[in-house]
């Protein structure tokens, strides 16, 4: 069976890479998504990614990829090497998740990022009726073990896009069966029924 | 120890070398051996180039002193380099002692060794050499060229110089350059062969007394460098060698003293002091740094070859910093660079020792780099 994470990098995500362009995926993990993007969209990939056991993985299945930090190794790439950068379900964890979206946007000419939705309305419901902080399917870590260190819904992230100046040129949102395009018109409806939410966005 | 050096496998090249130095070598040796077979698409040829104290006999045994070959936890049959699959190939160093041409061999205009008389060589020139040993080998471009250490060095400069001859390359607890800390360390060594009065400005071969002593000093200083603090500290601590007294005299009461002496006079049987000299310095000399105006992605503009970084943590004479500037001049020009970190505490020896993680990382990287490689040839 195809977890909803497989889902996303196999539907969505390739859908939204060009063949043949250069794609550096900043978290790569284990690297499955670089070798579909690979085969399938014969990408210039490249991967960085902290975990060791996951960059031998990914060395195994033929990928370039450099065990590293992005909060400090993405200083590292020259300005717009990329076509495109991929931070799939990671920007929550990093210290500084804005600057971290704004290398991303100065080493690539588009960025796409995904986002577990805190704005989902399982979420919100979890939180009100429980009064602790929500476990759900895409978020299955209690507050105290969690890698996520900065939560944010869809209307949060297109918040911060305005402030920063960055086009939001597609955006998708995603629940348990159902793909489909956030618009400014359906946000608020979208930040409640998207379990995540996928945003390409560029500078 | 008697050394019979006629079991050296050599091809004589009769075309000349100019050396980095200005002279030309007219003819010169290339001692090396191989393991495994090449197979029909020449694509599992691994070139592998030893460091300071290797030589060419890498795994099995070394039939000329009897030893263990310096690699042999990571070349042979079901080893990370698998000799099962691929053809391996390590020469003896240019200016080395195992048969290649260097300061021990005999100078054809004299008759006699070159001692120092020998020109002083680079890792450019010890590169060079070796691209004949694949001619004459009848290969063109090597699935990979790989090393550690000087080994690492070597297969930094040959992608500078030759990247169309390999699809990929692993330098391994290596440095672009090297650090005023190197150059001290191999300066001591230097300066402990020759304070050695059997040194006799290199000319020991005349009298036959050979500087064992200064020798064995260069190679405690070496192992020094080549292990961590924390890995002396757990191996040795203040264990005492024998009892649980002092002896209060300067006989070795420490096993770290006397690990140390063990280690530095085992290696005179089977080094040359003036090839330490040479080797120390072609180290030294080694800066692709400098060779490109400062900026390294330079030596390396265009490259296709896949190469794989690897650093370990504890590693203080090639530190893991220095492994992640050619990783960030690799990226910084596109090129297909991986990188690893190893934890360890095994310090720069980690590549020689039992260091699973290595292992593995090598492993992974080697095979499926051979997968593509296959494919691009049967293309």
């Amino acid at each position: 069976m195809r977890t909803l994470k497989m889902k996303i990098q196999d539907d969505v995500l390739a859908g939204l890479i060009d063949i043949n362009s250069k794609v550096l995926d900043v978290g790569c993990g284990d690297g499955n998504l670089l070798l579909y993007l690979k085969r399938n969209k014969r990408i210039d990939g490249r991967g960085l990614e902290i975990n060791q056991k996951n960059v031998q993985e990914c060395l195994a299945k033929g990928l370039a990829v450099v065990e590293g930090d992005a909060e400090k190794d993405l200083v590292n790439y020259p300005n717009q090497s990329f076509d495109i950068a991929i931070l799939n379900q990671a920007i929550q964890q990093f210290y500084e998740p804005r600057k971290v979206l704004n290398e991303l946007l100065r080493i690539a000419k588009q960025a796409i990022i995904t986002i577990p939705n805190f704005g989902y309305w399982k979420v919100r419901l979890n939180l009100l009726v429980t009064g602790t902080m929500p476990v759900t399917k895409t978020l299955p870590h209690s507050w105290y073990d969690t890698p996520n260190l900065h939560m944010s819904s869809i209307k949060d992230f297109y918040n911060l896009c305005s402030l920063d100046n960055i086009n939001v040129i597609k955006s998708i949102s995603i629940s348990s069966n159902k793909i489909s395009d956030i618009t400014s018109n359906n946000l608020e409806i979208k930040n409640l029924v998207s379990e995540l939410g996928v945003f390409v966005v560029s500078k | 120890m008697n050394i019979d050096y006629s079991k050296v496998k050599k091809i004589t090249i009769n075309a000349p070398l100019k050396l980095d130095c200005g002279e030309t070598l007219e003819k010169f040796d290339i001692a090396y051996e191989t393991y495994g077979n090449l197979d029909e698409t020449k694509s599992n040829a691994i070139l592998v180039f030893h460091a300071l104290s290797g030589d060419q006999f890498v795994t099995g045994t070394n039939n000329v002193t009897g030893r263990e070959g310096w690699w042999n936890q990571v070349v042979g049959s079901g080893l990370p380099i698998d000799t099962d699959k691929y053809f391996v190939i390590c020469a003896n160093v240019l200016g080395g002692c195992m048969g290649s041409t260097g300061p021990k061999e005999i100078n054809p205009k004299t008759n006699k060794p070159y001692g120092l008389d020998f020109p002083v060589i680079t890792i450019k020139d010890m590169v060079g050499a070796q691209t004949h040993l694949l001619d004459f080998l009848g290969i063109k471009k090597t699935l990979s060229v790989l090393g550690g250490s000087m080994g690492g060095m070597q297969a930094l400069q040959f992608c500078s110089l030759y990247p169309e001859r390999t699809f990929s390359s692993v330098p391994i607890a290596c440095a672009a350059s090297h650090s005023a800390q190197n150059i001290a360390f191999n300066e001591l060594a230097r300066q402990a062969i020759m304070a050695d009065p059997n040194w006799d400005s290199g000319n020991y071969f005349l009298s036959g007394k050979v500087p064992r002593n200064g020798l064995a000093v260069a190679r405690m200083a070496g192992h020094i460098s080549y292990l961590s603090e924390q890995g002396l500290q757990s191996r040795f601590g203040r264990k005492l060698q024998e009892g649980d007294g002092l002896n209060f005299s300067f006989d070795a009461d420490f096993q770290v003293e006397s690990y140390l002496k063990y280690q530095g006079y085992a290696f005179v049987d089977r080094f040359d002091a003036n090839s330490y000299l040479y080797i120390t310095r072609a180290m030294d000399y080694f800066d692709l740094y400098k060779l490109n105006n400062g900026d390294l992605s330079k030596a390396f503009k265009n490259t296709n070859v896949k190469f794989c970084i690897i650093s370990f943590s504890t590693d203080w004479l090639y530190t893991t910093e220095e492994s992640k500037k050619i990783v960030i001049a690799l990226n910084s020009i596109g090129a297909q660079v991986s990188f690893v970190n190893i934890v360890t505490n095994n310090g720069h020896d980690s590549f020689l020792v039992n260091e699973p993680e290595f292992f593995q990382t090598l492993k992974g990287f080697l095979d499926s780099t051979y997968e593509d490689f296959k494919n691009e040839n049967s293309r």
